[in-house]
């Protein structure tokens, strides 16, 4: 039989509201509460052998502690699994319910499931470390979650495969997998093409990555006092390109020195972008970064000056992750060295 | 700045300037020297404008 250990919250856990979410960590043998209807759904293929039960308010303030209280108690259950939640669309439930089973999951290297609402926070946090079944708002869909937490944790208990997310009912961790397709690509493509003319649900083999907004910075009080950087997705690069940023998908990106120079030229300076017609930024770098006009600008004093430093990569097939770590490191950078204002080239 | 504005606008960029073309955004190898320069002084003055000026939401400056 499998052994299986049930975290919840204060609430579910029958003891209160959110009067009672300073609660401790406690721990009951067999179930409590949402364990029924997991229970019934293991069909007597596993057991819930013991509950840990966490006051929300109590594991966000002690989120330290409370992990080792919690993961103690979990040991002292000897379990095969873990099953936490599911949250719904409780916040701070949710971080619980995703810290917890990480920490199991990392701990103890057993399988953990949890399950929560998509727009739950947690479901952000840790959907790409631990498989969380994606649940209604609210706790009605119960009824829903057991059978989709009980049969995924039965299937990652015994090793077995799992298929695509839609189809096991998590949340996409963002892995892809390889698999034979019965129809060729250009036949897939036609066929979704014809859907979508028709104006039918059709489903992409490729989603565009989540982009996230940011709130517009603050404009620069006066541009003839301020310290401009260049940075730029375009590759412009020292010739040669000393540290070989790549052509496309760059793993890195560099900081170059323009102290003294008023012009970049085909002797000063290349582009290392691939994908596109490289002739161009070859003869004049400045047509990708503007050099020699932000020069002329700083000695006409339109603007405070002109930072020494340049910041280049190459955009080309770029992974979204590697542009944002490049994007906060030069960010730091910048302010570091009392930039106020960046213009930003792509080509 | 950039040639492609909806890939700018898609990815979350604030303060956009449109440019001259993908393989040479602030120039253009069609015109003389001088030219190509007082092209990308223009549009580098509109960036900096955009710098200046409080926005919103994104925000596209042309270039007139």
């Amino acid at each position: 039989m499998i052994r299986v250990v049930h975290y919840i919250n204060q609430f579910f856990g029958q003891i209160g509201g959110e009067e009672m979410a300073h609660i401790a960590p406690e721990k009951r043998e067999g179930i409590v509460g949402p364990g029924a209807a997991i229970k019934a759904s293991f069909k007597g293929e596993a057991e819930i052998v013991g509950t840990i039960i966490c006051g929300d308010s109590y594991f966000a303030e002690n989120q330290e502690k409370a992990e080792k209280e919690i993961l103690e108690m979990v040991k002292s259950f000897n379990p095969d699994l873990f099953i936490a939640g599911p949250a719904f669309n409780a916040g701070r439930y949710g971080v619980a319910c995703g810290a917890v089973a990480k920490l199991v999951q990392d701990a103890l290297n057993i399988p953990v499931v949890t399950g929560m609402y998509i727009e739950n926070p947690g479901a952000d946090m840790y959907k790409k470390e631990v498989y969380i079944v994606s649940t209604k708002n609210n706790a009605a869909g119960i009824r829903d979650a057991a059978p989709k937490m009980a049969a995924l944790a039965l299937k990652l208990s015994k090793g077995e495969a799992l298929g695509a997310p839609e189809e096991e009912g998590y949340i996409e961790r963002g892995i892809r997998k390889n698999y034979f397709a019965t129809e060729r690509g250009s036949t897939r493509a036609v066929e979704m093409l014809v859907k979508k003319i028709k104006g039918e649900a059709f489903v992409t083999e490729f989603k565009m990555p989540d982009f996230d907004r940011v709130a517009p910075a603050a404009p620069v009080a006066d541009i003839t006092k301020a310290k401009i950087a260049i940075v730029t997705s375009g590759g412009i690069v020292p010739k040669g390109n000393p540290d070989r940023i790549e052509a496309s998908n760059a793993q890195k990106y560099g900081e170059y020195n323009i102290e003294g120079l008023m012009d970049l030229t085909s002797e000063t300076h290349e582009t290392a972008h691939g994908g596109h017609d490289p002739v161009y930024a070859n003869e004049d770098p400045d047509r990708v970064i503007p050099v020699d006009v932000l020069r002329d600008m700083e000695k006409e004093g339109k603007i405070g000056s002109l930072h020494n430093l340049f910041y280049s990569t190459t955009g080309n097939g770029t992974a979204v992750l590697s542009s944002k770590k490049y994007g906060q490191e030069i960010a730091a950078k910048l302010i570091a060295d009392g930039v106020q204002a960046v213009i930003m080239t792509s080509t | 700045m950039c040639t492609i504005v909806p890939i700018s606008i898609t990815v979350g960029a604030n303060r956009i300037v449109p440019t001259i073309a993908i393989p040479h955004p602030l120039g253009n190898p069609n015109l003389t020297m001088e030219d190509e320069k007082a092209l990308r002084r223009k549009l580098t003055e509109v960036a900096l404008k955009a710098l200046e000026t409080p926005i919103e939401d994104q925000t596209v400056f042309e270039v007139k």
